[in-house]
């Protein structure tokens, strides 16, 4: 896409960059939460989570602040063609930032209640890969945005796969080790809707790079993106007589 | 992994099941047209579908008026004024010399900028333009005045002051009078130029709603400076620049999505 030309209100213009930047700022924010919550997870670390839970003010705050001036821009401006995509784009990515600041922030809980717990290092690894994993993603469809890259949010869109994958075998790790100890389930439990969210929280930088593309071409990605997330028909009982 | 990705959204875009195949009942070719020695409009090509509105927006100057005007040959009245090209009409092309001008400007009817009811009655503003092209009984006239005055909406509000004079109605009122007196005489292609540039906006939704109504039996042109109306009553938008056509597509496509920069720009209030 070319690049745009200044509007010649000068208003409109700064409007438009205020709400950029504030959904820019959203976006930062809820890396922060979301990079927090893995490591305090990973690290057991009390302070950091309730620290991280409290940011997810913040990102509560910039929803509202952004929704309510995409209505008063819409009702004053009247908004065509790439500006209206602009606004929309700033809504739609608000609220999925929204969503990942609350997976996020639900992972920090998580990670206060399994303190003291014992926890297999294999397990807690492949988790913390999965949320750098997501953590890269939510960066990169971040990146995209502001860059206006519609291509790079394609890249990001396909890549969800890889973090789908991950959670698969995940979800099967933590059944086997929940098979083999009862003792096992509560933590394995908190692992298990942590990986979840994760997973959910790629789900929403995918939606991101969805927006990202409608704002740069006026038009939706129609390519069919393959369902990764196998769990919901993952069947137990061949778990156990496979272990 | 392919990153192959269609973005045509007319591809996306599934056509209503039974919509009826679009019909154009005037079909601009290759026209151009000159004040004197100017060139105010180059090479325009653009169809106006039946039972569709088609909205003309620009910056002024741009020409959109002046097509509007070449559509039902209004320009003929001024001299060092001339078309190039073809204005189908049903086929036919109006621009030829032996086109009888009556008959072309019954079945296109044009409502101008500002209010121009005659200084007559509001009855007779309505019958004068009848009684030209047809001879009718004291009744059918009644007939008539009525049905157009209730199909611009205007019924309510002037039936008990028929003989009042037009001007005493308020501008809105006015511009119904006028469009009124144009469906009075049964026309196929309305031609709105700016029609509601001196309108208040309650003024403003009844002649958009009237557009709505009108366009199940007319074929609609409308030139406005109002994207926004532009985007709220028509089917189809032409963006004009510097005398030429720079895009046509569907009115949705023009204000979410348009192909050309300069479109863009314009619609969105950009320096271009």
């Amino acid at each position: 896409m070319e690049k745009q030309h200044e509007h010649i209100v000068r208003s409109y213009e700064e409007e438009l960059s205020l709400l950029n930047n504030k959904v820019a700022k959203m976006g930062g924010l809820a890396e922060q939460v979301l990079g927090q919550s893995i490591e305090a997870l990973e690290r057991r670390d009390p302070e950091l989570a309730a620290a991280t839970i409290n940011e997810d003010e913040a990102i509560d705050l910039l929803e509202k602040e952004i929704e309510e001036q995409a209505v008063v821009m819409i009702a004053r401006r009247q908004p065509m063609a790439y500006d209206l995509r602009q606004i929309m784009a700033a809504i739609r990515i608000s609220s999925d930032l929204e969503r990942i600041g609350d997976l996020g922030k639900n992972i920090a809980k998580r990670a206060v209640a399994v303190v003291g717990e014992q926890q297999p290092k294999q397990l807690m690894l492949g988790l913390k890969h999965m949320g750098e994993l997501a953590l890269g993603q939510l960066k990169e469809v971040l990146d995209a945005f502001i860059e206006r890259d519609a291509d790079r949010a394609l890249k990001v869109w396909y890549r969800d796969e890889e973090i789908d994958a991950m959670y698969n075998s995940l979800f099967r790790e933590l059944l086997t080790y929940m098979m083999e100890d009862p003792r096992n389930i509560g933590l394995c439990t908190h692992l298990l809707f942590g990986a979840k969210n994760i997973e959910r929280i790629g789900d929403h930088a995918t939606n991101i790079a969805e927006t990202v593309y409608y704002l740069v071409h006026g038009a939706a990605i129609t390519d069919q993106r393959p369902k990764g997330d196998t769990t919901s028909t993952t069947p137990v009982a061949l778990k156990r007589s496979a272990g | 992994m392919s990153l192959a990705i269609h973005t045509d959204i007319k591809e996306q875009a599934p056509a209503p099941v039974d919509a009826p195949a679009l019909e154009a009942k005037v079909s601009v070719r290759r026209l151009s047209f000159y004040y004197g020695a100017y060139r105010a409009l180059a090479d325009n090509n653009v169809e106006l579908y039946k039972n569709k509105v088609t909205a003309f927006i620009g910056p002024s100057g741009c020409g959109k008026s002046t097509l509007l005007r070449i559509i039902n040959r209004i320009y003929d009245l001024y001299p060092n004024q001339r078309a190039e090209g073809e204005v189908l009409l049903d086929g036919e092309n109006i621009l030829r010399p032996k086109q009888d001008l009556n008959l072309l400007r019954a079945k296109v009817g044009m409502v101008f900028q500002k209010p121009t009811p005659f200084p007559m009655t509001i009855y007779d503003n309505i019958a004068f333009g009848v009684r030209l092209y047809e001879q009718l009984s004291k009744a059918d006239l009644d007939a008539r005045v009525e049905e157009a005055l209730r199909r611009a909406a205007l019924w309510d509000e002037a039936k008990d002051k028929l003989n009042a004079s037009g001007l005493s109605l308020s501008g809105g009122q006015q511009q119904r009078l006028c469009i009124a007196r144009t469906i009075a005489i049964k026309p196929e292609v309305i031609l709105l130029d700016e029609p509601c540039s001196a309108l208040d906006p309650i003024s403003t939704a009844k002649i958009e709603e009237l557009i709505d109504v009108l366009k199940r039996d007319y074929t609609i042109a409308i030139v406005t400076h109002n994207m926004q109306q532009a985007a709220r009553t028509s089917d189809f938008t032409a963006f004009m620049y510097l005398g030429e056509l720079i895009e046509v597509d569907e009115t949705t496509r023009i204000f979410t999505n348009p192909k050309q920069q300069r479109t863009q720009d314009y619609i969105t209030g950009r320096f271009g």
